[in-house]
């Protein structure tokens, strides 16, 4: 199977679903013909579809986010990019309080089919405003789905679905996956939310990982299988919906397991995903539940400072070693 | 220029729908059959029933928490929304938006927010949708002066002056937000001033004559359907009551409410058909019998109507 890039796995699902139906458009800051996203995710697609539907914006987010609700009501599908998901502040009325519940509101009149893409992250030393993990709030906003995806066959299929879904989604990239590369069919195809993917099968100890924690979790499994350590990796893939079952069926199968994301440990992704394992499948379990986040504190800037903040295979792998004994 | 007869006696049917309905509503409060609040729409009828004069079935508006009046201009069934300020389950979102979250998709009325300012993007978008799509409709987009300090205001109006977008700015400078007066949270009077600000035409009209406004809005809906861009239409006017039901609105300074109440936009335009000839004072008389039938109609729909099983608050939180 040929492999591309996350970054194309991504324009390929844009251009693939803009071909297909006429209503899909794009919006966002330089996401057009003369920058092309700032990631270049929407690189070449406003000379291939035209600048109406791929349509630069002002800098602002609040109406970035607010023309796509309006516009999905409708009965447009757009898909706005807000260039880094720090910026989703900016834009959190319109998000939390206008897309999430424009449905249920009024009583399910109304679908509001739009896609939020957005960069999430650390990694390349761009500081506090620019390298956060922001999934957990969005997880705590009934109406919203949020989709993590780690691979660029992932993120194809995930975000064609994202598309022709008619709730509102909040796609979450991540800057470190964008050049990333892996196989992904030339045929058509789609994934389904709420079904999570095994991305390598063990028997000792379960790893739920989410976006680029899902690579370094691989490399630790690598290391801890020289020692004898099997180690399976659930990646959810949807944290809304998410696949319960698949993580606590391979939380019974191995009796031991370490949620690794890179957001911030208190009330994030990990603790809901912990909490949903204590819940489900504590007598199941050999071991305390452990996790491995970022802790509590603003991304820094200096490389050694950033490093230090964000899990790195080596506190992956430590934290393995404790629940494995 | 002026409306047909049979246009003018429909707005003027339309007004006193409102008042009257705003009265009901308020004497219901009053015998706590109405949960949560209310923020009444009296004294400014014609506002609403100016702008929504000049759209069709398909032309869409976005309303605001003062929004019982946007809806009953742009065509809701007074029963089903009644019905929803009760958080009955016959209501337009089934009890699950009451007074602040009044919506009829199918005659284009997109929903009231109950977050000031937040309706301007999506009615931004709205008209995007519609530039997109190729259609020659219009939104009109409600809020009030209040609204006009939030950053949604400048981020929207900019956003759908340079895309050329179809759609109406309706602020409703009612003096007021909330208990703060505009002199003391803005140095400028005419609110309309701001559009140079985003190279589009702005207006100031007398938001108690419903000719002006309808005049107004004529103007904006042509120009939006020329394709030339969206208007901000400020119209001056005044609520009746307080902010919400529990507001006595001792703010306000003494003789401000009776200078108003002169200026009631009902028995203007009530005086205006007279002297035009197009109305008898018999026939006013009829007219008001027959709205008031209607609201009494309506009422009696709502309290009769089930509360929604409890259970209905799981769904529809998802498609």
């Amino acid at each position: 199977m040929r492999e591309i890039s996350y970054r194309d796995a991504l324009r390929e699902a844009l251009r693939e679903e803009m071909q297909r139906d006429p209503t899909v458009f794009l919006l966002g800051e330089d996401i057009g013909r003369y920058w092309g996203g700032a990631f270049k995710v929407t690189k070449g697609l406003a000379e291939e579809f035209g600048d109406e539907r791929v349509r630069d914006t002002p800098i602002s987010e609040s109406a970035i986010v607010g023309a796509a609700v309006g516009a999905a009501i409708t009965g447009m599908r757009p898909v706005a990019e807000i260039m880094f998901g720090d910026l989703t502040t900016l834009a959190m009325d319109q998000i939390v309080n206008q897309a999430a519940k424009i449905r249920y509101m009024f009583g399910g009149q109304a679908k509001a089919p739009l896609v939020i893409r957005t960069p999430f992250g650390g990694g390349v030393n761009i500081a506090a405003h620019h390298s956060q993990c922001l999934e957990a709030w969005f997880m705590h906003v009934p109406g919203l789905q949020v989709v993590v995806p780690s691979t660029p066959y992932d993120a194809k299929g995930l975000l064609k679905t994202a598309i022709r879904n008619d709730n509102p989604v909040i796609f979450c990239e991540h800057k470190l996956l964008y050049p990333i590369t892996g196989p992904v069919p030339d045929e058509e195809y789609t994934l389904p939310f709420g079904v999570a993917d095994i991305k390598r099968e063990g028997n000792d100890v379960t790893i739920v990982a989410t976006l680029y924690m899902v690579h370094k979790a691989l490399k630790a499994a690598e290391e801890l299988e020289k020692d004898g350590i099997s180690v399976e990796i659930v990646d959810p893939r949807t944290l809304v919906p998410l696949d319960k079952e698949t993580i606590i069926n391979s939380v019974k199968k191995t009796g031991r397991v370490v949620i690794v994301t890179e957001d911030c440990k208190t009330a994030g992704v990990s603790a809901e995903i912990a909490a949903v394992i204590a819940e489900k499948a504590l007598d199941y379990l050999d071991a305390p539940i452990k996790r491995v986040a970022n802790p509590d504190v603003p991304i820094p800037f200096s490389p050694p400072l950033e490093s230090f903040v964000i899990p790195d295979e080596k506190r992956i792998i430590e934290a393995v070693r404790e629940v494995v004994y | 220029m002026i409306p047909s007869k049979e246009k003018l006696l429909e707005m003027y049917r339309k007004m006193l729908e409102i008042r009257q309905f705003e009265e009901k509503v308020y004497e219901l409060y009053g015998q706590n059959l109405v949960p949560g609040t209310i923020h009444l729409y009296a004294g400014q009828e014609a506002v609403a029933v100016g702008i929504c004069a000049n759209l069709r079935r398909g032309d869409y508006i976005v309303s605001t928490h003062r929004g019982h009046g946007h809806c009953i201009a742009k065509g809701a069934d007074l029963k089903r929304v009644m019905a929803e300020i009760l958080g009955k389950k016959t209501g337009y979102c089934k009890g699950k938006g009451g007074s602040m979250h009044i919506a009829d998709f199918s005659v284009g009325i997109l929903g009231a927010t109950g977050v000031v300012g937040a309706g301007i993007p999506i009615a931004v978008g709205t008209g995007l949708s519609i530039k997109l799509r190729g259609t020659d409709q219009v939104v009109a987009c409600f809020f009030g002066d209040g609204a006009s300090n939030q950053g949604t205001f400048h981020e929207g109006i900019n956003m759908a002056a340079i895309w050329k977008l179809p759609v109406l700015f309706v602020c409703e400078n009612n003096l007021y937000a909330m208990g703060t007066r505009q002199s003391r949270v803005m140095l400028i009077e005419k609110i309309s001033e701001r559009a140079a600000a985003y190279g589009i035409p702005g207006v100031t009209v007398d938001g108690n004559d419903v000719l002006a406004v309808y005049e107004a809005a004529r103007e904006a809906v042509e120009r939006a359907k020329r394709g030339e861009g969206p208007t901000l239409i400020e119209c001056k006017t005044y609520r009746h009551k307080g902010h919400s039901r529990m507001d006595p609105a001792t703010y306000r300074p003494k003789g401000e409410i009776e200078y108003w109440l002169k200026k009631d936009p009902i028995p203007r335009f009530k005086s205006k058909l007279l002297e035009m000839g197009i109305l008898t004072e018999e026939e006013a008389k009829w007219i008001e019998g027959e709205v008031s039938r209607g609201i009494e109609e309506a009422v009696k729909f709502a309290l009769e109507s089930p509360y929604p099983e409890p259970e209905e608050a799981l769904k529809e939180v998802y498609v």
